[in-house]
Formats: structure tokens, sequence, C-alpha cells
């Protein structure tokens, strides 16, 4: 089977820093992959290269078999690669409703059906859970509703390849139960890249998972592989054996 | 719930219409004529609206496009002797091509920097003016010649210094851009406008191609501002460098800022308290400027979205 999205020597310097180093990576539809690594690792630099909020300093991005590193941002949401915010970046002032129906107007071509807006952002709504709220700013709801709001503009968009920058950060324990729910959920259509710092989540959900530091990739594998690897643990824990 | 309910939107802008209708059978001849004047500068203001209220977009330098209608309408009637129509194209025409050009230009910049760049177009465009005397009458401006105003419809033909017809051109050039105003911002293209004032790194990544939206908006706003100048030339008969210095390109943003920005009916209600302030308080002293700055500084007190912005706020939320 052939890869949904790949990198080839993917790098990214900012000024000296080699934030991304030469990066190969592979990811192979319908998995959950997550990303984890230290702070600083390169985790969010990685994933803004391959949705193209910044631009490599070399190497290249495949996505579903086409060249995508030189195309812009916009362009490649519109091949199917949606991102989701680390800081949450709802439109505050808008409604719930209005945030997702920016991203369902996007994805219908045909221009005329106006019932189409309305039913697949309640669509989108519902599946998070949001659908009694579509009529409030989105900068009055609860944090935790922000998180799902931002996931359910990701969802909209009808992406191949969603990329969900720490979804769990900041979110309590019960809120977290129904995100992992949903995250399966989604990834019964498509392939989701998720960085998470929260391990239970990640142990729980991951098909695969891969470890960064120091702009590298350290590791890769299945859950029980990671929790065994050696230098896993030293990069989390500093130990020199 | 639907995509919000348009009727009440669409019964207030018509009652709108309706009274400005009504209102030229009673007014007295200088009110006539005065908000004749205010209803072409309010579509000034809409277009200026469409940029800074919906997109966030502040420039400094929409006299530019004001003056292309002016001038190109102008200067069509005067050098050409184009008929009346033929003109008023012209001067949209400017405006939609100098808009297009300035706008590919200035949107590489944003925030203060696209306000000091459009300000320096527009201050290009000023001596441009100044420079070419000889076909613009450089800072004397030119006047079209009262023969020349002469609107042919079949059969009949209408002078536009006739002050029925006058008033009346200028409430039609001014429902029609209301309306588009209205459908524009409610449509899914206003949606997506209002999205990137709000934050547009987001919007890129919901997979909109911001700068082609920007550019558009910058278009559709130049192009109005275009049809208030080339009215203003047609209905009042004066092209002057004036309308193009920096003066004129505060002035919008006053209204805009007074009538609430992002709202459809604030731009008509900027200019006609503008005026009307300027107008009564010269009648009693020559100091009314100060009257007016100190309007000005109690309205941003106590509306500080303007006035119709704060209405929308605090009493009508479904005002669009």
């Amino acid at each position: 089977m052939m890869p949904l999205l790949t990198t080839k020597g993917l790098s990214r310097n900012f000024g000296g820093l080699r934030a991304v180093d030469g990066v190969d990576f592979a990811l192979m539809p319908g998995e959950i992959r997550a990303v984890i690594g230290p702070n600083g690792a390169g985790k969010t630099t990685f994933v803004s290269l391959v949705s193209g909020r910044i631009q490599p300093s070399s190497g290249m991005i495949v996505f579903d078999g086409g060249d995508i590193t030189n195309l812009p941002a916009y362009a490649r949401v519109r091949l199917g690669i949606a991102y989701t915010f680390q800081i949450t970046s709802v439109f505050a002032n808008l409604t719930a409703y209005d945030n997702v129906a920016l991203p369902v107007q996007r994805t219908l071509t045909d221009g005329r059906s106006k019932g189409a807006v309305y039913a697949g952002a309640m669509a989108a709504l519902e599946r998070t859970g949001l659908a009694d709220r579509a009529h409030m700013p989105a900068g009055q709801l609860s944090y935790g509703h922000q998180r799902l709001l931002e996931v359910a503009m990701g969802l909209a968009l009808k992406p191949r390849l969603l990329i969900l920058d720490e979804p769990t950060q900041g979110l309590a324990d019960s809120e977290i139960d129904n995100f992992i729910g949903l995250v399966r959920e989604i990834a019964k259509g498509a392939t989701v890249l998720l960085i998470e710092h929260n391990m239970p989540v990640v142990m729980q959900l991951a098909d695969r998972i891969t470890v960064f530091n120091a702009g590298r990739i350290l590791a890769e594998g299945t859950p029980e592989h990671i929790r065994a690897n050696a230098e896993v643990q030293d990069a989390y824990l500093g130990t020199t054996p | 719930m639907k995509e919000a309910s348009p009727a009440k939107a669409y019964a207030l802008h018509l009652g709108v219409i309706a009274l400005l209708f009504a209102l030229s059978f009673v007014l007295p001849e200088y009110h006539h004529g005065l908000l004749a004047r205010i209803m072409v500068l309010a579509v000034f203001a809409m277009g200026y609206n469409m940029l800074f209220g919906y997109v966030g977009l502040l420039s400094l330098g929409h006299a530019m496009f004001f003056s292309a209608g002016l001038y190109g309408a102008g200067l069509a009637v005067i050098h050409l002797g184009w008929s009346v129509p033929a003109a008023f194209a012209a001067g949209l025409a400017c405006g939609a091509l100098l808009a297009l050009v300035i706008g590919v230009l200035a949107l590489r910049t944003s925030g203060v920097a696209f306000m000091i760049v459009t300000m320096m177009f527009a201050q290009v465009f000023y001596l441009i003016i100044l420079y070419f005397a000889a076909w613009t009458g450089g800072d004397q401006g030119l006047v079209v010649p009262q023969s020349a105003r002469v609107l042919v419809l079949g059969d009949t033909s209408l002078g536009l210094t006739n002050p029925t017809v006058r008033y009346m051109s200028a409430l039609v050039l001014f429902s029609i851009v209301l309306l588009v105003a209205l459908v524009i911002v409610r449509s899914r293209y206003g949606r997506v406008l209002v999205a990137i004032r709000e934050n547009e790194e987001r919007t890129k990544m919901l997979g909109y191609d911001t700068f082609s939206n920007k550019l558009a908006a910058v278009v559709v706003s130049g192009t109005i501002c275009a049809a208030s100048g080339a009215a203003y030339a047609l209905l009042f008969g004066y092209v002057g460098s004036t309308f193009a210095s920096v003066q004129y390109s505060i002035l919008p943003l006053l209204w805009v800022l007074l009538g609430g920005a992002a709202t459809t009916l604030g731009p008509l209600i900027g200019t006609l308290f503008m005026y009307y302030v300027v107008d009564i308080t010269s009648g009693y002293t020559s100091a009314y400027l100060l009257i007016v700055g100190i309007a000005l500084i109690l309205l941003v007190l106590f509306f500080p979205r303007g006035i119709l912005g704060t209405i929308r706020q605090r009493w009508l939320g479904w005002l669009p």
C-alpha cells in the first residue's frame, strides 16, 4: 500500500537551530499516528511544515503521490490536509455555527445549495456535541468546548489527513474520555496525525508512535515497542546508562 | 436555526430607502440639496466600509478611488464629450482598474505598512492630477458644463441640475449600493471576509486563498468609491483635486467610525451626522470645528463602536 504522506530529508532551520533535521517519515492511510517527544523536539515545527504554515529549508513532502513541497497552505488544505491549532484559535467573535460554516462552505463545490452549508455545519457540530451551542459566540464557550470546536472545524473540511496538535491540552479527565472516542470515530474516515503529551491518550489511541528528539526521529513503532525502548526512556528521563 | 432570517434586515433597508424617497417631497430646498450630496458621499463611505469594516484593512488612500471615479467621469464628459451613462461607466472602470493595480501592490503589506502604502499611492495620484494641469485643471479643478449633464433616456432628457432629478439619481445610486452591500455581507463571501478580519492565519488553514479574497474586496471597495466619485462629478458638476487630497481619505474613515464599522447602514448615519453637526454648529460660531471635535470625543466615549455598532451590540443583535 502506498503511504498517504511521506517526507524525505525534511529540514527547517531557525537561525542556527535545526528545529527539524533531515526527517524521513511515512504515514499509511487509515492510521492513527502519534508524534511524541520532549519540549523543543520539533514536533510542532514538523507538522507545520506538513500543513504548509512554514516553508522547509530543504527536503520534500509528498501527499497522496504528489509533491506538495511548494504548495501554499490553503492549497494543501484543499487537497485534504487539515490542521487544528495547538493554541486554540477559533474565531472568537463569530458564533460556533459560523466557525464551522466557514470550512463547510469551502468544501461545497456547487455554490447554490444554501441548505447544504447548514446541514454540513450542524453535522460537524453534532459529531462534537456542540449542536445546542451553535448560536453562542465561540469566545464565550468553555475552554474544552473551544477545543472541540477547533476539531469540528477540522472535521468540517472533510480531511483525508487530520493533524491534531495537542488536542487534549487543558481538558478535564472526563472531557478526555469523550475526546478519545471522538478521535476513534474520526479515524474511521480519515488518517490522523496526533501530537500529544498525555501518554495514556497516546497509548490508547495510536496504532504507531513516532518519537522526536532534537529535530530527528529517535524511534518509531507500536505503543508496546516504544514503551520498551531504552533510547526513548533516556530522551524523556535524561538518564544515560 | 437557519442561516439567520433575512426578512427583517431587508425590510429595514427597504424602509430606509422609502424614507429617503419620501423626504424628497417634504424637505426644504436647502436640506434637499444637502441630503442628495450626503447620499452620494455615503456611497463613498459604504465603499470604504466594505474594506475597513468587513475585511479590517485600514486604508488611508481611498481618496484616489473616489477621485478616479470623479476624474474618470468628469474628464470623459469634458474632453471627450461622452454621454452621462458612458462617462459614469468610465469612472467605474477607472476605479476598478486602479483598485486592482493598487490592491496587488498594497496587499503585499498589512497593518501600519498597508496604511502608509495606500496613503503614498494616493499622494502620487494627487500629484499626478496636479502635474497634468492642462487636462485636469490642476488645483483649480474643472466645472462640468451644465449642457453636458443631461441624462437621455429614450425620448426624455433629464437635466441632472434639476434638484429633483439630482436627488432621485443620488437615491437610486445609494439604494443600489446599499442593497449590493447587504447582499455581499450576508453572503458566504461576506463570511469569509469577516473571517479574514478576525484571524487571517486561521482562515488560510481552512483552505481559503486570503490574498485573492482580499484583492476582490479591494476592487469591490474601490469600484463603489469610484461610483460615488463619478456620480459626484455628474450630479454636482465639479471635478477638483481637493477630492484627491489626504483629507478625503480620512473623511470616509471618520464617517464609518461614527456610524459604526461593519454595519450596512452605519456609513449613511455617520455621513449624515457629521454633515449636520458641521452644518448646524457653523451657523452659530466660526469655531465650529471645536464643537465638532467635542462631539466626536463624546461619541467615542459613549459609542465606541459607532452609533449603529453600539446599538447593535446593546439592543439589536440582528442588524447586518
